[in-house]
């Protein structure tokens, strides 16, 4: 299934940081969920910013128009304050997307697994990420960082336990 | 020397002998005249100097023609009483600033007889001919006298700026200070009186607001048309070239304009001075709609899909400083979005906020 691009993408002043206030809001709403909805397309779960720039996304050949590095940096921190983004590093060239937050991994992968009545069951993080059983499953293919986020929110909710094994991490869910 | 003219001596019945020297010489310049040793004598209205040689040559300068005197060390031989002399030079000095010449005046040069003014007597042939002659030339006469009058009015007044001047400088080496307000306001009125003409400037309405005020009466009246003609509005700058364009002389100079303009809604004149963000000033008619400019702005813009600055002011015959306020106006408001590119700076539609 191949990306849709919202009606804005094709619209120049999308990639011009606009002076008005209001318009602005609207256009960074705009921003932020054309790049969530892009990163949770081609799952990426990591951001650098030097390849962002020549991310399609942010460079549009076909108008030529591309917005400027101030201009995503913007973004990324409206992402940032909604939660869907962390800075790896304080110079702020690597970033974390989260186009799902990790209250909402975890609580996707606590349906599966009460689905399938393997509750009380331990599991290994690599099992549950690249198994074959969670292959369907929206979450397979999820980074460690992610996944250990997610089963920290649901440790927190009382729903699962993280426990260190002998040769990792694994999980056991209530 | 060549003030003085050839005088009889005799003094006038309005006037005074104040005092007479004895043993002066006159010199023209460096040169010494011909006029060697003589007798000088002070009146109120003139100076004059008789040669003690020949009673007969007599010349006299009125004083009021004497602008400056000063004094200067007396050359070799003198034969002459430096007490008195100084006497006289103080005595000049004092008829000079009493000017009483002044109020009473001599007569005219001329002595005309006055029955020849009185009525027309009528006579044909060859002494009718002569008389009207005569006519003509004691009309002339009189007019020359009234010109020298006039002449002789002007240099007072020269002579009074030149005073004027002097203290002015010497109060510069001095340093004592500013001039007065008393000596600012004579120099003006002498500049009025030597016939500077004035139309509204700040001679005649002062300096400050009421001259600004005036200043904007005018302009109202001035600017009405023009910016009819224009939609409605003008940059300032188009204003100061219309207005001092119109003026010829006595330009106006920019803050006098800005400041005439600011009191357009003070005065609750049809017109109003209006500055945009950008700091571009216009005037502008109480009557224009902002509203209507912008809400056909926008149809402009959705007609063409997209314009810039340049595009739109060629559509609406404006200047492109003035249409970019517009547009920018047009945004400022949320009805414009803007595109700006290495391609320039395009205006469109805000369809950020009209689609979902």
């Amino acid at each position: 299934m191949s990306f849709e691009w919202p009606w804005q993408y094709n619209f120049p002043p999308f990639f011009t940081l606009q002076p008005n206030v209001d318009t602005r809001q609207k256009q960074l709403a705009a921003w932020c969920s054309l790049a969530l909805s892009y990163c949770r397309h081609h799952k990426l779960y990591t951001l650098g910013i030097m390849e962002v720039q020549e991310c399609p996304v942010f460079n549009h050949k076909n108008i030529d128009r591309k917005l400027s590095t101030e201009a995503i940096l913007i973004v990324f921190e409206e992402l940032r304050k909604k939660g869907n983004l962390e800075w790896l590093d304080k110079n702020k060239t690597q970033c974390l997307v989260m186009w799902r937050r990790p209250e909402e991994w975890g609580k996707l992968i606590y349906q599966w697994v009460s689905k399938n009545g393997m509750v009380n069951t331990v599991f290994t993080l690599y099992e549950l990420a690249n198994g074959d059983d969670t292959e369907s499953e929206e979450f397979h293919g999820l980074e460690e960082w992610m996944l250990i986020r997610s089963l920290q929110a649901l440790q927190t909710d009382g729903k699962a336990e993280v426990i260190t094994m002998d040769d990792g991490k694994g999980v056991k869910f209530f | 020397m060549d003030r003085f003219t050839w005088s009889n001596g005799l003094l006038e019945m309005n006037e005074t002998l104040v005092i007479q020297q004895r043993g002066v010489k006159l010199y023209d310049g460096e040169d010494k005249a011909k006029l060697d040793v003589g007798i000088a004598l002070l009146s109120t209205h003139q100076l004059i100097w008789r040669d003690l040689k020949n009673h007969e040559c007599c010349i006299a300068i009125p004083l009021s023609q004497i602008i400056y005197f000063e004094e200067q060390a007396a050359g070799i031989g003198k034969s002459q009483d430096p007490i008195l002399l100084n006497f006289l030079k103080e005595r000049l000095t004092e008829e000079l600033s009493q000017k009483r010449w002044e109020s009473t005046p001599m007569s005219q040069p001329i002595p005309t007889a006055t029955n020849s003014q009185t009525g027309r007597t009528r006579a044909v042939g060859i002494v009718g001919i002569e008389r009207k002659i005569e006519e003509r030339r004691k009309e002339t006469e009189k007019n020359i006298s009234e010109v020298r009058r006039e002449i002789r009015w002007r240099e007072t007044r020269a002579k009074e700026m030149v005073e004027l001047s002097r203290s002015i400088a010497n109060k510069i080496k001095d340093k004592q200070g500013d001039i007065t307000e008393d000596e600012t306001i004579r120099f003006k009125s002498y500049l009025l009186s030597m016939g500077i003409a004035n139309p509204v400037t700040r001679e005649t309405h002062g300096s400050g607001t009421h001259y600004h005020l005036q200043l904007a009466k005018q302009l109202g009246d001035i600017l009405l048309a023009p910016l009819e003609e224009r939609g409605g509005m003008m940059a300032l700058t188009e204003v100061y070239c219309l207005v001092n364009r119109a003026r010829g002389m006595e330009l106006l100079s920019p803050e006098d304009l800005v400041n005439a303009c600011k009191m357009f809604e003070s005065l609750k004149q049809p017109l109003r001075l209006r500055i945009f963000d950008s700091g571009v000033m216009v005037v502008q008619l109480q009557s224009h709609s902002e509203e209507e400019m912008i809400s056909s702005a926008l149809d402009n813009v959705t007609d063409k899909g997209s314009l810039t600055a340049e595009e739109f002011a060629k559509l609406l015959g404006l200047s492109v400083l003035l249409s970019k306020e517009r547009l920018l106006l047009a945004e400022k408001m949320g009805h414009l979005c803007r595109d700006d590119s290495v391609e320039g700076l395009r205006f469109y539609p805000n369809l950020f906020n009209s689609q979902a």
